[in-house]
């Protein structure tokens, strides 16, 4: 290659809104319902339903308007934008084109090369979500379930100022980090709740002028991100080199085979038609409106890391990994809150939760237990009622079924047996049994103790306390040590 | 009539509209397409400029509903407005995303 190329990236960001209904109508917006039961006139589309306007649609759009810098458009007005495919049953989606309620705003990123940039926002709209297709794979038809119709989105187009894919990928993170902070969405990409559209062109570098674009659709990983941008950029720096032209278009990533193809074709020709939408009326977001949500905005992760390093005496790296999400932050919070030791519990966030979540295949957000429960648990751990080995098999309930550890503990017979003259006997026991070990103690290999406490700790299944064990034993050797 | 329609515009309008128009419904759409566009123009003689764009008649605002459910599950009703349905879904030809 002989010329050396820069790409230049934009996303439209779709999130579903947390609300717990839908944006024009009283339908549930919860996920996973049979096909169908979550509908009605409006969300369906039936001639003669009217849309009336979820209020906190408003509220959440304009939260994350004000968290990424945005202005609020206090007049803002919904669209229609025309078109025809099944799983739009209107033949037209309410969307915002031209008074969005949020614009001119941005966030900074962290670079790969460790410096900082701001990604520009260009508009934040609130908009419905169409219904789910399902292709029936043997017959000649295909079905439609509507309970996704009509489930509040906002799409976030950003400017074109990404220049790599990490740049992409950090630009994501920030915006899913300020989101879930604002509880406005759960932002996950493998659900659906969390969509990025990659808008992609190759220039030569220093070129003033931008290539022509293509848009990427289908992407729900930041892997698949990384990869297809990855894969666009070849593919269009393979066509400028070829002499060939780029055309403007929309592909659709296949995730497993791992490549894009075009999408669309002349007969959805993208004209909109777009017009003001006739069945809502405009909102007008009075300055006192606009100060209540404004007031309301929670601490965002820069803050809580300062309050962290204040308030908590717990390490840097700790505070990092525990503000990366919000729900981790908020059972951390929580879990002190009821008397427990903030280093022990970031210990239980950092190593046993990631730990599980890790094999379990699940994200911090998927998080489901209570703070009680873990601050019963650090409880039982420090009164040495259960010894560390136990806890973890507790925690490891806990983490899964959200268990009271007090009665676990207690119908299990977990505790730790701390009768001292009970485990005395059984260090003598095993003493007795492993005239090896002791031979090696007696040789000043104080090393071979450790062997004898595990011994005692198999003996007990695990129910002592090693600590205690430990110190039985130092006072039975203690003319050797 | 001032503003003529040409065949590629109606056949255009047609595929985005989803009509498929006899030969003689199109010269009827042309002529009233054309007219409309007259009409368009000749409100487009009144100085606007200054004059921010109406999109309804009543001077009415912010119409909210609460965040509250208040639909439960209506399966049977919506799905017997269906042309065809099957396994709780409306039934449409196959399509492809």
């Amino acid at each position: 290659m002989s010329k050396e190329y820069e790409v230049v990236i934009g996303l439209e960001v779709h999130v579903e809104l947390a609300t717990k209904t839908k944006i024009f109508c009283g339908c549930s917006t919860e996920f996973g319902g049979a096909p169908n039961t979550h509908t009605c006139p409006v969300c369906t589309g039936m001639p003669g339903s009217l849309p009336v306007l979820n209020k906190q649609v408003v509220e959440y759009a304009a939260s994350v308007g004000i968290a990424t810098n945005c202005k609020i458009n206090q007049n803002c007005k919904f669209d229609r934008k025309n078109y025809f495919y099944p799983d739009n049953p209107q033949n037209y989606q309410i969307s915002q084109l031209y008074q969005p309620i949020c614009i001119n705003g941005g966030v900074e990123i962290e670079t790969e090369k460790g410096g900082k940039k701001t990604v520009g926002i260009h508009e934040i709209h609130m908009e419905e979500d169409a219904g789910k297709l399902i292709h029936d794979e043997w017959g000649e038809s295909s079905l439609v379930d509507f309970n996704r119709s009509g489930v509040p989105l906002i799409e976030i187009v950003s400017e074109p100022d990404m220049r790599s894919a990490d740049e992409v990928i950090a630009y994501l993170e920030k915006l899913r980090m300020i989101i879930q902070y604002l509880g406005a969405s759960d932002c996950k990409l493998n659900e659906g709740s969390m969509r990025a559209d990659v808008n992609l062109s190759v220039r030569e570098k220093g070129a003033s002028e931008f290539g022509t674009r293509t848009e990427t659709k289908n992407l729900n990983s930041f892997k698949a991100i990384t990869h297809a941008i990855e894969n666009e950029t070849a593919r269009q720096i393979d066509i400028i080199e070829s002499g060939g032209k780029v055309v403007q278009e929309t592909r659709r990533w296949d995730d497993t085979k791992e490549y894009s193809y075009p999408m669309r074709s002349k007969e959805d020709a993208q004209d909109y038609r777009y017009f003001p939408e006739p069945d809502l009326v405009p909102i007008v977001i009075s300055d006192e409106w606009l100060e209540d949500i404004k007031s309301r905005q929670p601490e965002f992760r820069d803050a809580k890391m300062a309050r962290y390093a204040e308030e908590f005496d717990i390490p840097e790296y700790d505070i990092d990994i525990i503000t990366g999400h919000k729900k981790l932050a908020d059972i951390f919070e929580q879990t002190v809150a009821l008397g427990a030791n903030p280093k022990k519990v970031s210990n239980w966030l950092m190593v046993e939760t990631m730990f599980l979540l890790k094999e379990r295949g699940q994200s911090p957000e998927d998080v489901s237990f209570s703070p009680e429960n873990l601050a019963k648990l650090i409880k039982l751990a420090d009164s040495k009622t259960i010894n560390n080995n136990v806890a973890k098999e507790v925690f490891a309930k806990i983490f899964d079924e959200d268990i009271d550890p007090e009665k676990y503990v207690a119908d299990n017979g977990l505790g730790a047996v701390s009768d001292e003259g009970e485990l005395k006997a059984v260090v003598e026991k095993v003493i007795a049994a492993n005239p090896k070990s002791v031979e090696d103690i007696k040789a000043g290999k104080v090393k071979a103790m450790g062997f004898l406490v595990g011994q005692t700790m198999k003996e007990m299944k695990g129910k002592a306390d090693p600590g205690t064990v430990n110190a039985i034993l130092k006072e039975h050797f203690k003319e050797y040590m | 009539m001032a503003n003529i329609i040409s065949d590629e515009t109606i056949e255009y309008v047609g595929i985005l509209a989803k009509l498929e128009l006899s030969d003689e419904e199109k010269e009827q759409a042309k002529k009233d397409m054309g007219s409309m566009l007259d009409y368009i123009d000749k409100l487009n003689e009144l100085d606007t400029s200054g004059v921010e764009p109406m999109s309804h008649v009543f001077p009415v605002n912010n119409v909210f509903r609460e965040d509250v459910v208040t639909n439960g599950d209506d399966r049977e009703a919506i799905l017997s407005n269906a042309p065809e349905e099957k396994d709780g879904s409306f039934v449409v030809p196959k399509t492809f995303d």
